[in-house]
């Protein structure tokens, strides 16, 4: 290759350097201020992670997975992810491989950043070159590779069900305009290196179309306008990028490392959260996701929209949106990029200003630890919730007089609150006034167990109390445990029973595979269309703030119709308030795993 | 003090509706419109587990601060652990947890006015 410009130098490619230098700065500037907005032991976690090979390896798995290869999204649908993959993957080697090209062929010229990127235009193929055609080849390749990509992404746009959505985002202006820009250039490119391929060589591409290009325009002068429009294009979309769904490129790149060093969210819209909310595409997946999405008006509550919002700073909009989620967790769990719409919803409820603050002063846990004279195993905590349905703590007792456990019952006649309701209210310091009564009475019990059927409790007794020597079980796993010791025997019947997974359950303590040991032992066990990771909540959850009952209604015939495909007979669940959401609604019996259990004990 | 008799006259427990500053009662009814609709069945008082405490229920609350004794409502919502046995056991559907988390927001109590 020999250079054809002795400046190397030619004014059409300052569009792309002045959306080059931009972009560059706009992404420095944004990525130091999201780590200055992290608190200081964190900012040190985030740099030492750097030091940690094992999260070092980690983050370069990522970066290659998650922002090249995007396999969240080829699990979830082929061709969405080829769309993504092709794109990102092939721009990414053209990159590389332009980069490569200079270094080998004009490596004095390797300080210009325009160079790699406008490289047929400015050298000639010589006799030497062509030994290197294999990375012609490439180029080529990887083109045609990202323009099928391009294609497919606008089918899309005309066609999102082939892409297994039936809702996508509505553009905005800034979207529109990076869409636009990002599609013309890969076309751009083509046209223009297709003009200049007879001079700096090409490949199975660039080369037939220069063929065609020349049966009726001889004039090589015409190559310039159309170098000129790509780097434009380029230009344009590097300006726009910062204020469109593109930004997502750039800060997934800065969220991959926090997430791996370990950093939590602890702001709505600082730190962490803001390279969540940058790093979102835009992609909708959330959008039918969401259970609240079944009554169609509330898709504008889903993740995707508080993440525009946020970036608006719409505070009624926000506030809303927050208060309505019912913290089911699913979006966070399918989101190809990690955005935690849960926890963005609780970081913001946590900032509202309440006058009447809590005063326990009077809810005396004394009273609890008094009745509690004896020392046994296993300390019962039902929860309020199972106040409400008794025939569930009929069931587990009866269960644990069966298997002869030595328990006691810690809340059999009133209680305090596990605090969880109040923790996703966003009212930390009343939750944490809950958990310091409760801790004193479970210790004081000097039990060695504490049984919850509750998987609201359960979450925050993992999570939030601070019980050591004291193992935390909740029933399906414990009852799993007493029949796998052979303490208890259930009779199998033909029943054919679904297993709903409660959200705070499954999503959120990760128990999926002990209840339906048992739901296995008890009848035959048939799955819903929807299940495990991504089970649909029951619509009665305590996480929503806002949504009233007549408004839950939707959402629970929703999740039902999809637990029953199947057509089992009964429908079981592992949670209080899931069954008593689900009864009320179901044209068929819905039982807890516990009385599933006790009434066929033998 | 007059309990020679055997019987004493207490403070009537009248309430003058006139003399009753209801703004922010109707700022709380324009937000929460579900706190017209109580019927005061009591069900909630029944459930409530900060009840047997505190003396909360949401049915008083909304009474209380409906006749203008709002230091007492005050009291007892601050002791609501925002369980939601209230909101299930409901007849007529209300968002307890919400109209309360409304209170919360829209009175204030007298040493912090
Ligand atoms: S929040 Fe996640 S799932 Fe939703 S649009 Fe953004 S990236 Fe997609
Ligand atoms: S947490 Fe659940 S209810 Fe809330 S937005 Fe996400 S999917 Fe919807
Ligand atoms: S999580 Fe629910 S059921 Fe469990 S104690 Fe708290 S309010 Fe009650
Ligand atoms: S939410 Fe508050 S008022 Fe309602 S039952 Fe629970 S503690 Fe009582
Ligand atoms: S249960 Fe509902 S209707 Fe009955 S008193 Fe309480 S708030 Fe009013």
């Amino acid at each position: 290759m020999r250079d054809l410009y002795p400046s190397g130098f030619d004014s059409f490619i300052l569009p792309f350097m002045i959306g080059m230098t931009f972009v560059l700065c706009w992404c420095g500037i944004g990525a130091v201020r999201v780590i200055a907005e992290l608190d200081r032991e964190d900012r040190k976690k985030f740099f030492l992670s750097f030091l940690n090979p094992k999260i070092l390896g980690k983050n370069i798995r990522d970066w290659f997975c998650d922002c090249l290869f995007h396999v969240k999204l080829w699990k979830r649908n082929k061709l969405l992810g080829y769309m993504h993959s092709s794109i990102a993957f092939g721009w990414f080697m053209i990159i590389v491989i332009g980069h490569i090209e200079v270094f080998i062929y004009t490596p004095e010229r390797i300080h210009r950043m325009w160079y790699p990127i406008f490289f047929r235009y400015f050298v000639a193929v010589t006799e030497s070159t062509m030994k290197g055609s294999f990375f012609f080849f490439l180029m080529d390749f990887f083109l045609l590779m990202i323009l099928s990509g391009i294609i497919l992404a606008m089918v899309k746009r005309v066609r999102s069900r082939l892409f297994g959505m039936r809702r996508t985002t509505r553009a905005s202006l800034t979207d529109l305009i990076g869409l636009y820009a990002l599609w013309s250039i890969f076309p751009l490119r083509l046209l223009a290196e297709g003009f200049t391929a007879d001079i700096s060589g090409g490949s199975f591409l660039t080369k037939s179309l220069n063929m065609v290009l020349h049966s009726f325009m001889s004039d090589s002068m015409n190559a310039l306008p159309v170098w000129w429009a790509y780097s434009i294009a380029l230009g344009v979309f590097m300006c726009i990028l910062p204020f469109s769904r593109y930004m997502h490129i750039p800060a997934e790149i800065l969220l991959i490392p926090l997430r791996n060093a370990g950093i939590k969210l602890k702001h709505e819209d600082k730190g962490v959260a803001r390279a969540e909310l940058y790093s979102c595409p835009s992609c909708g997946v959330c959008i039918d996701t969401c259970p609240l999405s079944a009554v169609p008006a509330n898709s504008r509550d889903a993740t995707v929209y508080l993440n525009r919002q946020l970036k608006r700073h719409n505070e009624k909009r926000i506030d809303q949106i927050s208060e309505k989620c019912m913290l089911c967790g699913k979006c966070s769990v399918v989101c190809p990029v990690g955005v935690e719409g849960d926890k963005i919803r609780i970081a913001h409820r946590s900032r509202k200003k309440y006058s009447i603050a809590h005063d326990y002063s009077l809810i005396d846990e004394g009273k609890f630890i008094g009745n509690m004279t004896e020392k046994r195993r296993v300390l019962y905590f039902m929860g309020c919730m199972t106040a409400l349905t008794p025939a569930i703590r009929k069931a587990v007792t009866a269960i644990m007089d069966k298997a002869g456990e030595d328990y006691t019952i810690m809340d059999g006649d009133g209680g305090i609150c596990c605090g969880r309701p109040m923790l996703v209210a966003g009212r930390k310091d009343a939750a944490m006034e809950m958990i310091e009564k409760n801790t004193k009475i479970i210790k004081s019990s000097g039990a060695s167990v504490l049984l919850v059927n509750c998987p609201i409790c359960y979450k925050i007794f993992k999570e939030n109390y601070s019980l050591e020597g004291i193992e935390i079980l909740h029933h399906t796993e414990f009852i799993d445990r007493l029949v796998s010791e052979g303490r208890i025997a259930i009779d199998r019947s033909e029943t054919k029973y679904v297993y709903h997974d409660p959200c705070e359950l499954g999503r959120g303590c990760g128990i999926y595979d002990q209840p339906r040991n048992v739901v296995a032992a008890a009848g035959t066990l048939v799955e819903a269309d929807v299940n495990g990771k991504e089970s649909i909540c029951c619509g009665g959850s305590i996480g929503s703030l806002s949504l009233g009952f007549d408004k839950r209604k939707a959402l629970t015939e929703n999740a039902l119709k999809h637990l029953t495909c199947g057509s089992p007979d009964a429908i079981v669940t592992a949670c209080p308030l899931c069954k008593t959401t689900f009864n009320r609604y179901s044209d068929r019996p819905v039982a807890d795993i516990a009385e599933v259990t006790a009434e066929r004990l033998i | 003090m007059m309990n020679i008799f055997g019987f004493r006259l207490s403070a009537s427990s009248a309430i003058d509706m006139d003399k009753v500053d209801r703004t922010l009662f109707d700022k709380l009814c324009a937000e929460e419109p579900d706190a017209r609709r109580c019927m005061s069945c009591g069900s909630c008082s029944a459930t409530c587990p900060a009840g047997e405490f505190t003396g909360m229920s949401v049915r008083k609350v909304l009474h209380n601060l409906q006749r203008g004794k709002e230091r007492e409502a005050l009291k007892m919502v601050s002791s609501c652990m925002l369980c939601g046995k209230c909101n299930m056991v409901c007849p007529r559907g209300i968002n307890t947890r919400h109209l309360i988390l409304s209170v919360c927001r829209i009175y204030k109590t007298e040493e912090s006015r």
